[in-house]
């Protein structure tokens, strides 16, 4: 248990230490992490990304709670949150102190103008990776077969519409998403796993 | 409760911990999504109603928590308290942004343990996760837009998204790389422009 407990703590140091950028800028190294460690399946970690989204405070610290709670309890919610916090804690502390020299720094600008890009394209990767779990789970061919692939790419069109089209707000988003699931589950009598 | 210690000014003597506290945990508990949602929240409570910072100070959280690791919410917390009470002050406030939080998860966690079993869950989750694909589609589009039009910056979205996404390398060792191009590339522009 306290093998566990230190686990989490550690990698949700190392989450929190490794993200710049705020909201799903922390997707990427968390399913990297927790699909590691077998703490959840993919599916799972996007049900997070949702309930993370549309419950109040930080995306990053839902999550870290979130998957605490799910391996360990409150032991494990708590190490998980502690570890995600530590980082930011020490360093704002530290820099709030020399904030001027901080923000003029060559060294921090320098670092940051191949940190923003990067995230970019790690965030397309975890995109890529949610896309194949949302529509590929049993493979790409036999997806292609199935009412279950073709019912999600129309939730999926129909979000994104909305979300480019009518700035829909997020949470509003997953409800709809949620309740369309629920009309189109029963519906095609979709199998559930 | 918190108003009580309601402050007149930057000139205020002290600023209470339990007030730091309040402040941020109702700064969290109504602030949904995380990340840039959180700063008009802050705006309104932390400059307009306390004072404890003037609307440049926030600019300057803003821009150094775009640039050190960790959640924004966290950062802004720990600056503030800080600023107006050093460590116990960077404490209670880091605490009030943290807490909402785990209290609502750490219980819906318990009661999606128990609801997920139901099939009208099930689908329900089913339906979400396509709406989540969307969702993460338009915050990298949105992301996209921001990017500095450069070629190396270009470059580098490229290169971390084929590393990742095709190579499976190690996200940090990708981030850490990329750093080190940037800062490559600001030192080479700094030599350039000072010949």
């Amino acid at each position: 248990m306290i093998a566990l407990l230190w686990k989490l703590f550690f990698t949700f140091f190392k989450i929190g230490l490794f993200t710049f950028g705020g909201g799903y800028a922390m997707v990427p190294l968390m399913q990297e992490q927790v699909l590691a460690h077998g703490w959840a399946t993919e599916a799972e970690i996007i049900n997070f990304i949702a309930v993370a989204e549309s419950t109040p405070g930080p995306i990053a610290i839902n999550m870290a709670t979130y998957i605490g709670t799910e391996t360990a309890g409150i032991l494990g919610a708590f190490f998980a949150t502690l570890g995600v916090v530590l980082p930011s804690f020490t360093i704002i502390l530290i820099v709030a102190k020399c904030y001027e020299k901080f923000r003029r720094s060559f060294v921090v600008g320098g670092c940051m103008s191949g940190l923003k890009p990067a995230v970019i394209g790690l965030i397309a990767s975890a995109v890529l990776s949610i896309g194949g779990t949302v529509f590929f789970a049993g493979g790409v061919l036999v997806s292609l077969t199935q009412a279950s692939f073709w019912l999600s790419l129309l939730i999926c069109v129909l979000a994104l519409l909305l979300a480019f089209e009518k700035k829909t707000h997020p949470i509003a988003l997953i409800c709809l998403s949620a309740a369309l699931g629920i009309a189109f589950g029963y519906l095609a009598d979709l199998p559930v796993g | 409760m918190q108003n009580i210690e309601r402050k007149e000014g930057e000139t205020a003597p002290r600023t209470g911990l339990l007030s730091l506290f309040f402040t941020f945990f109702r700064i969290a508990l109504f602030t949904f999504g995380g990340g840039y949602a959180m700063i008009p929240l802050i705006q309104r409570e932390v400059v307009e109603k306390k004072k404890w910072l003037t609307d440049d100070d926030l600019l300057e959280i803003v821009a150094i928590a775009e640039s050190t690791p960790g959640p924004i919410a966290i950062n802004t917390a720990t600056f503030v308290g800080t600023r107006r009470r050093g460590f116990f002050g960077a404490f209670f406030a880091t605490l009030g942004v943290v807490l909402p939080s785990f209290i609502i998860i750490f219980v819906i966690a318990n009661l999606l343990q128990q609801f997920a079993h139901i099939r009208a869950v099930q689908y329900a989750f089913w339906g979400i996760r396509a709406g989540v694909l969307a969702l993460m589609v338009k915050a990298l589009v949105n992301m996209a837009k921001k990017c500095r039009r450069h070629l190396v910056s270009y470059a580098i979205v490229l290169l971390a998204f084929v590393a990742v996404a095709f190579l499976s390398l190690p996200v940090i060792l990708v981030l850490v790389a990329c750093a080190l191009v940037g800062l490559l590339e600001a030192t080479l522009e700094k030599r350039r422009s000072e010949k």
